[in-house]
């Protein structure tokens, strides 16, 4: 059942970047440039989505438990360590390069082209290499 | 500054689904929607493999249900592949070592009124709005 959840969840959250916009690259760089001709679509997708979830989720999380799992799974990290701020900031250059996070890049392989299996394949790259450095500090 | 292309209701319509797609995934799975997250559990971890992929195999949907509804989705992106490499490790790179991405902090995390959630959209807005007023739109 998880999995029939998973498939669900996923698909309205791909239905949602679809209608927000979040699947063309152009529109998200048209929100990061505030400097020229800005676009705050983007900011009424994260707005909605925030007052959407919170009340549920402040109502919710005090059940014993899921209804399909064992427990909630929450992170429970509370320091600001530099990772966060280093990582980050590393997303925010790759985001505003390419105008793709990775919710949209996965979506956007739904058009079949090129630029966009390139641009996956080099994220999963960038997880692998990501873990290697994070295994080999700790 | 000027705005353009402004949509605020489909943006806010788009964000609304987002978030009660994060609160089904919360309450059925237990889990939080963070895509940088299920993407590299899906390629590093044998558990909850099946979930994760069938979560990615969703977003994949998305486009393509709205497509048959609607007739098409606007998608132009840069066709420079060096900035599609470049920007391509820099998020893989970046979401994992700051441990999320957009929806990880900027929906999930701030939602639970998470700091380190908040120090993280901040960061990652900051240096998108520097690369894009350095490299252009």
């Amino acid at each position: 059942m998880t999995k029939l959840i998973s498939l669900i969840s996923g698909l309205i959250f791909g239905l949602g970047l679809t209608i927000s916009g979040m699947v063309n690259p152009e529109k998200v760089i048209g929100f990061l440039n505030i400097f020229r001709e800005w676009d705050p679509s983007l900011m009424f997708v994260m707005v909605g989505a925030i007052i959407t979830f919170s009340p549920l989720y402040y109502i919710f999380k005090r059940k014993s438990r899921p209804i399909l799992a064992q427990f909630f799974v929450i992170p429970s990290k509370k320091d600001l360590d530099k990772n966060l701020i280093i990582g980050a900031s590393l997303f925010g250059i790759g985001w505003g390069l390419v105008g793709l996070c990775p919710g949209p890049a996965i979506s956007a392989l739904s058009f079949f082209k090129t630029e966009v299996f390139i641009f996956v394949a080099c994220m999963f790259i960038g997880f692998y290499i990501a873990n290697l450095i994070l295994t080999k500090n700790n | 500054m000027t705005i353009i292309n402004f949509t605020p209701l489909s943006a806010f319509t788009g964000g609304i689904l987002i978030g009660f797609s994060v609160f089904v995934f919360f309450i059925f799975n237990g889990r939080m929607a963070g895509v940088s997250n299920i993407a590299s559990n899906a390629l590093m971890q044998s558990t909850d493999r099946p979930d994760n992929f069938l979560f990615l195999f969703g977003l994949i949907l998305g486009p393509i249900i709205y497509s048959v509804f609607s007739g098409g989705v606007v998608s132009n992106m840069t066709n420079s592949y060096v900035l599609v490499v470049l920007g391509g490790l820099l998020v893989g790179v970046g979401t994992k070592i700051g441990n999320g991405c957009t929806s990880g902090h900027g929906i999930c995390g701030i939602s639970r009124f998470s700091l380190r959630s908040i120090i993280a959209t901040l960061s990652f807005m900051i240096t998108g709005i520097l690369t894009v007023f350095i490299f252009g739109a």
